[in-house]
């Protein structure tokens, strides 16, 4: 009942932000920490709780490129590409984790919902540059061969749950 | 009075809202896509910028006017940046313009011009959208979108709906419905005032033209068509004609009609005395029990979908009475094939109307009789007047014609009620006024502008309280004032801004005196009328001798009411908590609507699912969260298989799942 669990979370959010329509963006922030996403039924839900229109809650969802509202990997993978990372060749970077991982065109998440890349514009560590946020932790200075060892690990890991 | 430099010309001014309404006071006029004085300012066109001596380019929308401003509205730096912003706009615009159904009314194709803007130097980069068709009443073209929020503040100020809003950002900003899904699924309540207010094809009414000149030109089909009491105060602008009066206008679309090939053109005012007749007698019955009060008026579609999905507690409230078309298309589809010697199947009735929401109430199964639509078509007032053009027919030089008997005869409460307020006066005049006089001067207190007006009358010694609204927001005021502690006995509520007079179907109007004149027109033909009691219209006197015995019989309530049912506010499915691997499951369905929810859902849920577990069910059951069951009063609601369960406990869902697991296995 992983589902019940979420849902009763959810609920309690609510509580603790009063229904106050005014906390749309932090009640948006926790719920997708529980989900990983912001499910369309609870985005519904949250609307009819807050009693504002769902269209203003998607409006506010897709605003901000911190909220998804597709499912995202369980490992979060954000390249860096602002100025001094792009001018380190982050691109070529995002190429590289692009082909490792099979993700074609516009697809960020892997099939088996393992991994989702995100090109963003600065994570604050210019001079580490190119940098690399693996969920919460950074490397910085990767090059193609130690993405692949990073990635390879965590599958290896993984595997071993 | 204060006084300010326009142009190097000198002018006084008040207390006007900013300094936009002072220029154009001054008939100075500025180009806007995203200012209405009826909505707040939003200041995203740019295009009214003006020079403000010692403070620069300002936009005049959202600046106020201050003594001694040295304003001017036209300079050569102005004139550019007004021609880049159109020019830019037009480079992302779909410019169909020809095959557009905004063409020749929409303000940017007039802007363009006026701009001399001749050539678009930018590439267009919007990846092509899909029009939305989803809806009886409107049509939604993304592509044609200059994301002024004219729309998106229309729903939410003032009919506080907000089906549509703004989503994503920067170049691909949209104005959508919710998780970017068609209108229909979203709770629109098809006013089509978003239209009107469109400065752009991108939202437009739906066009019915082509059906019904296909059925015109069907040899096997007996069409006739009814014309709305507010049409004819419009029609004229059509055609560049604002002194158009009422009278006149209905004879010169009668003729316009019998031109095209309509058998018979009738006149819904006709229906409208009817149901005066049907509402009052409704009314009168209520007010003497005491119950179901206050009565909420039903004629205006856009708020009887409105109630449903939002109120359903006070859906018994509304009056079980069809509107002035739902009579109509009863009543001609019952005895009209026998007067004319047809089979039923073979008559098709269009009626002509203000409003978009019409196209969408024609469709509601309750105004179905045998799987056959009681009124086929609804064309809007645009939509006749371009029939019109494509019959080649001048307007202003048409001869007037008489409409056709028995549905064509009508007393002047038929006919105001297109204006808001005009429903309470014809009801007033049908339950006060004396059966020997023709005098009804004394019941127009309920007519003006305010969005909620109130009033009170002495009948029999006890008070009537009255209230009058227009816009959907000002009806949410009102259902909150009542739900506190205010009493009143009769409202009527009209969505559009006016009453039928501004709704979205008639030729577009941005100077809101428009919308005066038409309600001017509508009270000056009562007055030429003959008779202005519903109850005194012969024809209506006879049909109920011939059919329907007596208002509020039997035979009155199968054709002339209809019930109304509550609605799912939103297509979104309900929630999964849990779903069991057997094939066949008995589905639990726990609300969580905001009222079910204070009222313990959660708990319940919980409780729910440990009984489930103890049962050892889990793997023939599915649990689900829905957000609402229209029964809020009586919350929590749970639906166990067939069995809906108010004020639901633990205990008694336990009941009814040990019932119905059974016939499950």
């Amino acid at each position: 009942m992983e589902n019940y669990g979420k849902f009763d979370k959810v609920c309690q959010i609510l509580e603790e932000n009063g229904r106050d329509k005014t906390k749309l963006i932090p009640i948006l922030q926790a719920v997708q920490d529980v989900y990983r996403y912001l499910p369309e039924e609870i985005l519904a839900f949250i609307a009819s709780s807050l009693n504002i229109s769902p269209a203003r809650v998607y409006g506010v969802a897709t605003f901000f490129s911190h909220f998804t509202l597709k499912p995202k990997g369980k490992h979060i993978i954000k390249v860096c590409d602002g100025t001094a990372c792009h001018v380190k060749k982050s691109s070529l970077l995002i190429d590289a984790l692009k082909t490792k991982l099979n993700l074609k065109g516009t697809e960020i998440t892997t099939k088996d919902m393992l991994f989702t890349v995100e090109a963003v514009s600065c994570l604050g560590a210019c001079g580490l540059a190119p940098v690399m946020l693996v969920d919460n932790d950074v490397y910085g200075q990767v090059t193609p061969e130690k993405l692949s060892k990073i990635i390879d690990d965590i599958i290896k890991k993984e595997e071993a749950l | 009075m204060k006084t300010i430099t326009i142009n190097e010309k000198k002018y006084t001014f008040d207390n006007e809202k900013n300094l936009l309404e002072v220029i154009r006071k001054a008939n100075i006029e500025l180009p806007t896509f995203c200012y209405h004085s009826e909505l707040s300012t939003y200041g995203a066109c740019r295009l009214c910028m003006v020079n403000v001596q010692g403070r620069g380019i300002l936009p005049a929308c959202s600046t106020p006017a201050e003594e001694g401003m040295v304003v001017v509205t036209n300079n050569e730096e102005i004139r550019e940046m007004r021609k880049m912003i159109v020019e830019l706009l037009l480079a992302n615009h779909n410019k169909d313009c020809t095959s557009c159904h905004k063409s020749e009314s929409c303000q940017l194709q007039t802007l363009a011009r006026r701009l001399g803007i001749h050539k678009v130097r930018f590439q267009n980069v919007r990846k092509p959208e899909p029009v939305d068709f989803s809806t009886p009443s409107i049509v939604r073209d993304a592509t044609k979108c200059v994301l002024c929020g004219d729309c998106v503040r229309f729903c939410e100020e003032i009919q506080t709906v907000g089906a549509i809003d703004f989503a994503h950002r920067g170049s691909n900003s949209a104005v959508c419905p919710s998780f970017g899904k068609n209108l229909e699924s979203s709770e629109c309540v098809y006013c089509g005032q978003c239209a009107r207010v469109c400065p752009t094809g991108a939202l437009t009414p739906k066009s019915d033209v082509s059906p019904v000149w296909n059925a015109l030109s069907n040899k096997n089909k007996t069409v006739v068509v009814a014309i709305a009491p507010a049409v004819r105060a419009a029609i004229g602008e059509a055609f560049g004609d604002t002194k158009e009066t009422g009278t006149s206008a209905a004879g010169k679309m009668v003729t316009a009609l019998r031109t095209m090939g309509f058998k018979k053109v009738f006149d819904i005012s006709f229906a409208a005395d009817m149901t005066i007749v049907e509402e009052s007698k409704e009314f009168a019955d209520r007010f003497s029990a005491g119950e179901k009060l206050p009565q909420f008026t039903s004629c205006c579609p856009a708020w009887v979908k409105f109630v449903e999905q939002y109120y359903p507690d006070m859906i018994e409230n509304l009056s079980s009475c069809r509107s002035p078309q739902g009579m109509f298309g009863s009543i001609a589809k019952k005895i009209l094939p026998e007067m004319y010697g047809i089979k039923k199947e073979d008559l098709v009735v269009v009626s002509v109307m203000p409003c978009t929401a019409k196209k969408f109430e024609i469709k509601r199964p309750e105004l179905s009789t045998d799987g056959i639509q009681d009124t086929d078509f609804v064309l809007t007032t645009q939509e006749l007047a371009r029939m019109i053009e494509e019959s080649g027919l001048t307007f202003s030089t048409l001869e007037r014609s008489a409409f056709d008997m028995p549905l064509g005869f009508k007393t002047g409460g038929g006919v105001i009620f297109g204006n808001s307020g005009g429903v309470t006066e014809a009801v007033l005049r049908n339950v006060l006024a004396k059966a020997d006089s023709n005098e009804v001067d004394e019941f127009s207190f309920v007519r003006g502008e305010d969005g909620i007006r109130e009033t009170s009358v002495k009948v029999n010694g006890k008070d009537l309280k009255v209230a009058v609204v227009h816009g959907l927001g000002n009806a949410r005021k009102v259902i909150r004032d009542i739900r506190a502690t205010k009493k009143y006995d009769l409202i009527e509520v009209m969505a559009c801004p006016g009453g039928c007079i501004g709704g979205a179907g008639q030729p577009v109007y941005k100077d809101l005196d428009v919308r005066k004149k038409r309600t001017k027109c509508l009270y000056e033909n009562d007055k030429v009328l003959e008779l202005h009691k519903p109850q005194d219209n012969p024809y209506v006197q006879k049909l109920y001798k011939d059919f329907l015995k007596e208002p509020g019989s039997h035979e009155a309530h199968e054709c002339l009411h209809a019930k109304h049912t509550s609605r799912k506010r939103l297509a979104e499915n309900p929630f999964t908590i849990h779903k069991g691997i057997d094939e066949k499951h008995l589905k639990i369905n726990v609300c969580f609507g905001t009222s079910c929810m204070l009222r313990g859902s959660q708990k319940l849920l919980k409780q729910i699912l440990e009984l489930v577990d103890k049962k050892g069910i889990k793997d023939t059951v599915e649990v689900q969260a829905s957000f609402c069951f229209e029964k809020c009063s009586k919350g929590p609601v749970v639906r166990i298989g067939s069995k809906v369960i108010t004020k639901c406990t633990v205990e008694l869902a336990e009941k009814a799942i040990d019932e119905e697991i059974k016939t499950i296995a």
